[in-house]
């Protein structure tokens, strides 16, 4: 009994945070590598953001400091730009190629 | 209390996160990432980010993620047929990119003091505090931000013309 209570009184290293934020972009890093369909890729980029502004907020937290929070809402600003102009980006290119696979969206490779 | 809610979301986030890129069919994938963002928010309370915990929720899992699956299902995108081409990218892509998790995860665990531990209520940003620096310290970068969204708004707006 006394160990549950130590368990649930025990506080969360800063570094668990930071490791968790590390899995997550690598996860994402490694879809944007092997998925084919466009908007799949589109959001393991999102997958990758969103595990950056984790690892903002924890050094926030261990800063006691306001800024990491700030650079986390302009991350999630321009993530949404972002979102509109490439899924915008992808309307277009679905309706000139019919396709949504990367592999055949190639006219820009040398 | 800490501990288990952190293990809980953070396992929820990583399951999510690894089906995201598991699934074929775009759609799972979408619904895979609302899963990792509101996996995030929690945490985000957990660190004291209460402003940030619910701009996660009504903009990424609101707003953007409603935008991907608006797009997916008006392009009515069905799951990958064959397996990518790129099979040597990939061979060599993948085990650097789990080299670099573990060197990473090893200098966050070696590196980052010990004493550094994040207890619940220990720093609080909620928006006063973040209003409060956002139209001071960053007022500049804050009304730069609002011209890039007029670029993006005209961005999509000329994208979608029915010329292109």
């Amino acid at each position: 009994m006394a160990d549950l209570t130590q368990v649930l009184a025990a506080e969360v290293p800063l570094s668990w945070y930071l490791i968790l934020s590390v899995i997550l972009f690598v996860i994402g890093a490694a879809g944007f590598l092997i998925r084919r369909n466009i908007i799949t890729v589109f959001m393991c980029i999102e997958l990758m953001l969103n595990a950056v502004n984790l690892s903002f907020i924890a050094f926030s937290h261990m800063l006691k400091n306001v800024d990491g929070h700030i650079y986390s809402f302009f991350v999630m600003v321009v993530a949404a730009a972002e979102a509109a102009v490439g899924l915008a980006i992808i309307l277009t290119v679905f309706k000139n190629r019919a396709t949504l696979e990367i592999d055949e969206v190639s006219s820009l490779k040398l | 209390m800490d501990v288990v809610l952190f293990l809980v979301f953070a396992a929820i986030a990583v399951g999510c996160a690894l089906n995201l890129v598991l699934q074929t069919h775009p759609i799972s994938s979408a619904l895979s990432l609302i899963g990792v963002m509101g996996s995030l928010a929690v945490l985000y309370l957990l660190l004291g980010g209460e402003f940030l915990a619910a701009v996660q929720l009504i903009v990424y899992a609101g707003a953007i993620m409603v935008l991907f699956v608006f797009v997916i299902m008006l392009l009515n995108a069905g799951s990958e047929k064959r397996p990518s081409k790129k099979v040597l990218r990939t061979a060599v892509a993948l085990p650097l990119l789990f080299t670099l998790a573990g060197v990473a995860a090893y200098i966050m665990a070696t590196q980052v003091p010990r004493t550094e531990a994040v207890r619940f209520g220990g720093f609080t940003a909620g928006p006063y505090e973040v209003g409060r620096a956002l139209f001071t310290t960053w007022l500049l970068p804050f009304e730069v931000t609002s011209i890039l969204i007029l670029i993006a708004i005209l961005g999509a707006v000329v994208l979608a013309r029915k010329e292109i």
